[in-house]
């Protein structure tokens, strides 16, 4: 059993509100990369060294210097279990590497699960901040503000030079990585996401998919991040992260005016169909899911289905991950008992909770 | 174009994957693009910034030792964390904040690639940057002082030239 408050719940406190446009930008996302200067960075660290980096930051908090910041708990991660790890992990609230191989690993988490400070990952510190919707710039707003409490109690490894020094070169500088997750059916149904995912690699800027370093575009969902942290500063960083994904929010949108003008009723009925699908399926991958809860979001985005809100496919983005589902049946499964599970908790969520299961069609 | 599945109908997904630079073109039919769900058949393996990193590396230490010359060098160590500049190569991290400076003479071509630039120019810690953060401002006062010359505005010079001389004070007391 487990005492977690954040297990509990697939959708975080933060992502219940909408951003600014939230029908492409899902979430904004900034982590700030800081090291101690008189300890070995976390590779090399001893036990006790790591032990020592942990007291010190996890200090900063339970001191109450963060109270401004909201209300945070510190939760240590060898207290956590396999599961409540890899369901934060889930929730993208902490790191694959942190969950896995940290040595004296520890998350501070606020309330509303917006603002994850993680300690001893690949770097001492590492302050993330999520807002919903496209706010990159209030993430990084609140993420250095957060950067300057912790600041006031650590002495940084900083070097006029090369700037926050961080365990690998392509974080130093300003140790800033600022992404926004944006939903984009519309330039992959067009076929125009490869011209524009090739222009944005080439003006510094990283794309990939959804969960996981390197993996495809599960449910057309890309995460779109700077590349550069040495010599620009962080408002230009943002600032040019800001402006490419304005422009490609922009050409999502084109495309789904396109697509109701050219071909509606293809679009309605794919939609529907994956909608119809998802509302009486008894398996369901997890890929497939992805993809269907993709058209699902594009459907409700479009006015098709009016029934469905962003809010529900977000929390089963989250819940029907592996770990989630596993903490929600309370049982260990294996891959085709969790596919039967995840079928049944998608039509509960469709169909459950409102009307009768019928899309307003 | 034919659909490189199946290589009967025509390919009408295209498809990139990107992933840090490193693209894959997929050309299938719809057919195919159905029959696999929305999975990109074929797609290779995940690509990792760190083996990408390390292969820079190792070039820069090849280049540097040159062919059969690495035993005379003397070993490139950090002092401080005992990390060799050939581990370094190997696993692209750096062991501590020494180690930037204890491998400085190699970074710049690094980060010049990584980065396209080789120096800071964001955010500076307030308490322990305090003395950085005057130096930079006297250097921005400077060129407002130039300007304001340049344009006759000698009451503006002169307050500039005030608060650049606080401003040096303050520096000397930190
Ligand atoms: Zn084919
Ligand atoms: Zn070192």
């Amino acid at each position: 059993m487990t005492k977690h408050r954040f297990s509990q719940h697939a959708l975080s406190e933060w992502m219940k509100d909408d951003g600014p446009e939230s029908e492409i930008v899902i979430s904004s996302r900034v982590r700030v990369a800081r090291n101690l200067r008189h300890q070995p960075f976390p590779l090399l660290a001893t036990d006790q060294q790591s032990k020592d980096v942990m007291d010190q930051l996890t200090e900063v908090s339970q001191s109450g210097k963060l109270q401004s910041m909201g209300s945070f708990e510190t939760i240590i991660l060898s207290d956590l279990s396999e599961l409540d790890k890899r369901v934060l992990v889930e929730k993208h609230l902490i790191s694959p590497n942190l969950a896995n191989e940290s040595q004296c690993g520890a998350v501070i988490l606020s309330d509303n699960e917006s603002v994850s400070i993680m300690i001893n990952e690949e770097d001492h510190l590492r302050i993330q901040c999520l807002y919903p919707g496209f706010q990159i710039q209030e993430a990084w707003t609140l993420a250095s503000g957060i950067d300057d409490i912790f600041e006031e109690a650590a002495d940084y490894a900083f070097d006029e030079k090369r700037g926050y020094l961080t365990t690998c070169p392509t974080n130093v500088g300003t140790g800033i990585r600022a992404s926004v997750m944006m939903h984009l059916p519309a330039l992959v149904l067009t076929s125009q996401i490869n011209r524009i995912l090739s222009a944005v690699t080439q003006v510094g800027l990283a794309v990939r998919g959804l969960y996981g370093e390197g993996s495809e575009a599960l449910g057309n969902l890309f995460q779109v991040s700077n590349q550069i942290t040495l010599g620009q500063s962080e408002n230009e960083i943002i600032d040019n992260l800001y402006s490419v994904a304005r422009q490609i929010i922009e050409h999502e949108k084109a495309a789904r005016k396109r697509l109701m003008q050219e071909s509606r009723l293809r679009t309605e009925d794919r939609v529907k169909r994956s909608y119809g699908i998802l509302s009486y399926a008894s398996i369901m991958d997890s890929k497939e899911s992805a993809q269907r809860l993709s058209d699902v979001r594009l459907g409700a985005d479009l006015g098709i289905l009016t029934n469905v809100t962003p809010q529900m496919l977000n929390e089963l983005l989250v819940m029907t991950q592996p770990g989630f589902l596993q903490q929600t049946f309370d049982e260990k499964m294996s891959p085709e008992q969790r596919d039967f599970r995840r079928a049944e908790l998608i039509r509960k969520q469709l169909r459950g909770e409102k009307g009768h299961g019928g899309a307003s069609i | 174009m034919y659909c490189q599945e199946c290589g009967k109908k025509p390919a009408t997904l295209h498809f990139t994957k990107i992933v840090n630079g490193e693209k894959t073109e997929f050309h299938i039919c719809e057919s195919c693009a159905r029959e696999k769900g929305e999975g990109i058949p074929g797609a290779p393996n995940s690509f990792s910034i760190h083996s990408l990193l390390s292969g820079l590396l190792d070039f820069e230490h090849m280049g540097s030792s040159g062919v059969g010359g690495a035993a005379k060098q003397p070993v490139l160590r950090c002092e401080d964390c005992g990390l060799t500049y050939t581990q370094f190569s190997k696993i692209g991290r750096f062991g501590c904040s020494s180690c930037y400076q204890a491998f400085a003479d190699k970074l710049d071509p690094l980060l010049k690639r990584v980065h396209s630039s080789t120096i800071h120019s964001g955010k500076i810690p307030k308490r322990s940057g305090g003395q950085i953060q005057c130096k930079r401002e006297i250097e921005q006062l400077r060129r407002d002082l130039q300007a304001k010359i340049e344009h006759e505005d000698f009451e503006s010079a002169a307050e500039l030239r005030d608060r650049i001389r606080e401003l040096e004070r303050k520096i000397a007391d930190l």
